[in-house]
């Protein structure tokens, strides 16, 4: 049975068309994909986001574990910030990605995907040793990401630009939004600039109603899983189940910048060494031929071999054009390698191009 | 919804119009295009291709989804509507204006629906 979110009834009034998504049932759309996506790149969107979990993480052996269950490194981490990491299993395969916000020291606030949160929640609790406190605390907070670079204009209708944090994968607590209080914190799965805001379950209608309130003058469009899927794949963003799962180790997506191989221990630091330098990278595929190359396509070198599949691809608004993400073997990430990709019975042909598709101009950003 | 009377109605929702020199013209209608959403890209057939009835005979993307359109008939495409390779979209702007393409029948075709008969059919599809 597929949970709704405290927002169900407001996506519905808003005409969404509802989808099963992470055991939720989601807005897929509201109007149109392409609008709610070009609302984000060039003005504001709002998300409901309340689908993902969230858990906590407290107590003097706080620290000690984030760093052995992730592979980032989290000493010295200040307060107020956030920082991303996969979670690997033994194998060195992703369990999950995930975001942690540090409130104090010993005090710690996760987010993970909706589709993995009991995974996750037990996969954390079954490694925890020492003194902790581990609480899920998903069912309690809602989320909705702000997102565009109309953002601040919209939120400084509802509390002081002071109240915004000022850098990304920044945050700040106890801030009075609209009249309900929140985390804000600058971060995003749009790859542009934006905040999102985590409230108690029991505020979200209110929040979310001033939120478009307050961004109409700005054109704000209520934007859903649809468009948040285009704009973090232009942004080449990589997603669970996709880019990265129990098999496929964060190295081999890209993911380096998150694992500290250094650290003295983690989870699957032994099996990422033992493998050693990755065979199989990440790429972006640009769409030469005609047509549209969807996730899971097998991808075929000019010399007739393998290269590696799609794990993500569709049409991308902003770039108006057809492109996936893939992972091939090394040999053949040169950008301008050309593939043929065989979709639907169709030979296709696709071009590696630079990661990611897009990047915001900051100076399109208005405060 | 949009339903012109003068149109015969498939339960894969594709449109059909007699013209008067024995060819028909066809399209996606207004309930499709609808659900399908912004279509971002069409791959039509080629003049000369002989279609089935019930059978795929063009393909449309979404950002979401891939979708076949039935044709309504059998015969020969006669005419394809090129203008929809560079703006799949009109399809969703103006879907009775869009036609996908001209066919000459092979045998008159069967089971379809009208106008009022295919508003009746797509209320009961979204029950």
């Amino acid at each position: 049975m597929d949970r709704k979110t405290v927002l169900y009834d407001t996506h519905v009034s808003l005409g969404a068309r509802m989808v099963p998504f992470g055991g939720f049932i989601m807005p897929v759309q509201y109007t149109d994909i392409l609008k709610e996506h070009m609302a984000v790149r060039t003005a504001v969107g709002l998300f409901d986001v309340s689908h993902m979990g969230e858990v906590t993480l407290k107590g003097p052996d706080a620290l000690k574990n984030l760093n052995e269950i992730l592979t980032n490194d989290y000493t010295n981490m200040k307060d107020g910030r956030c920082r991303y990491s996969p979670m690997c299993n033994a194998g060195g395969g992703v369990v999950d990605d995930l975001i942690v916000y540090k409130i104090a020291d010993n005090d710690y606030f996760i987010v993970v995907n909706a589709a993995n949160r009991t995974k996750d929640f037990e996969w954390i609790r079954d490694h925890l040793t020492g003194d902790v406190e581990f609480k899920d605390i998903g069912d309690s907070v809602a989320q909705i990401a702000v997102q565009g670079p109309k953002s601040a204009l919209l939120l400084e209708k509802l509390t002081a630009a002071e109240n915004l944090p000022p850098k990304y994968y920044t945050f700040y607590k106890d801030i009075d939004v609209g009249g309900v209080k929140c985390i804000i914190s600058q971060t995003g799965y749009t790859g542009e600039y934006g905040f999102e805001l985590y409230c108690p379950s029991e505020d979200a209608v209110k929040l979310w109603d001033e939120l478009m309130d307050a961004g109409k003058e700005f054109g704000v469009l209520p934007c859903g899983l649809g468009a948040r899927d285009t704009l973090r794949m232009e942004a080449a963003m990589p997603l669970y189940g996709h880019e990265m799962d129990d098999t496929i180790s964060p190295l081999e997506t890209g993911l380096d910048f998150a694992v500290k191989m250094n650290k003295e221990s983690f989870i699957g630091k032994d099996a990422l060494a033992a493998k050693g330098e990755p065979t199989i990278t990440r790429v972006g595929l640009k769409v030469t031929g005609k047509g549209l190359v969807r996730e899971k396509t097998e991808l075929f070198a000019a010399d007739g071999l393998t290269a590696g599949r799609t794990t993500s691809g569709t049409f991308l608004p902003y770039l108006k054009g057809a492109y996936a993400m893939a992972l091939v073997d090394k040999k053949y990430a040169a950008v301008g390698t050309v593939f043929d990709a065989l979709t639907r019975g169709r030979h296709i042909s696709v071009e590696v191009v630079p990661l990611p598709f897009y990047k915001a101009d900051k100076s399109h950003i208005e405060k | 919804m949009n339903t012109p009377k003068e149109l015969k109605y498939s339960k894969t929702h594709e449109w059909l119009k007699e013209e008067a020199d024995g060819t028909v013209t066809v399209g996606i209608t207004d309930y499709a295009q609808d659900k399908l959403g912004s279509l971002v890209f069409i791959n039509l057939p080629s003049e000369g291709d002989e279609v089935t009835e019930d059978e795929s005979f063009c393909d449309v993307e979404s950002v979401k989804a891939d979708s076949d359109v039935m044709s309504p008939v059998s015969g020969t495409v006669e005419e394809v509507n090129s203008e929809l390779e560079a703006e799949p979209e009109k399809l969703n702007e103006d879907p009775y204006g869009s036609w996908i393409a001209k066919i000459k029948p092979s045998a008159p075709a069967e089971g379809l629906m009208d106008a009022d008969e295919y508003e009746e059919f797509c209320s009961k599809e979204d029950e």
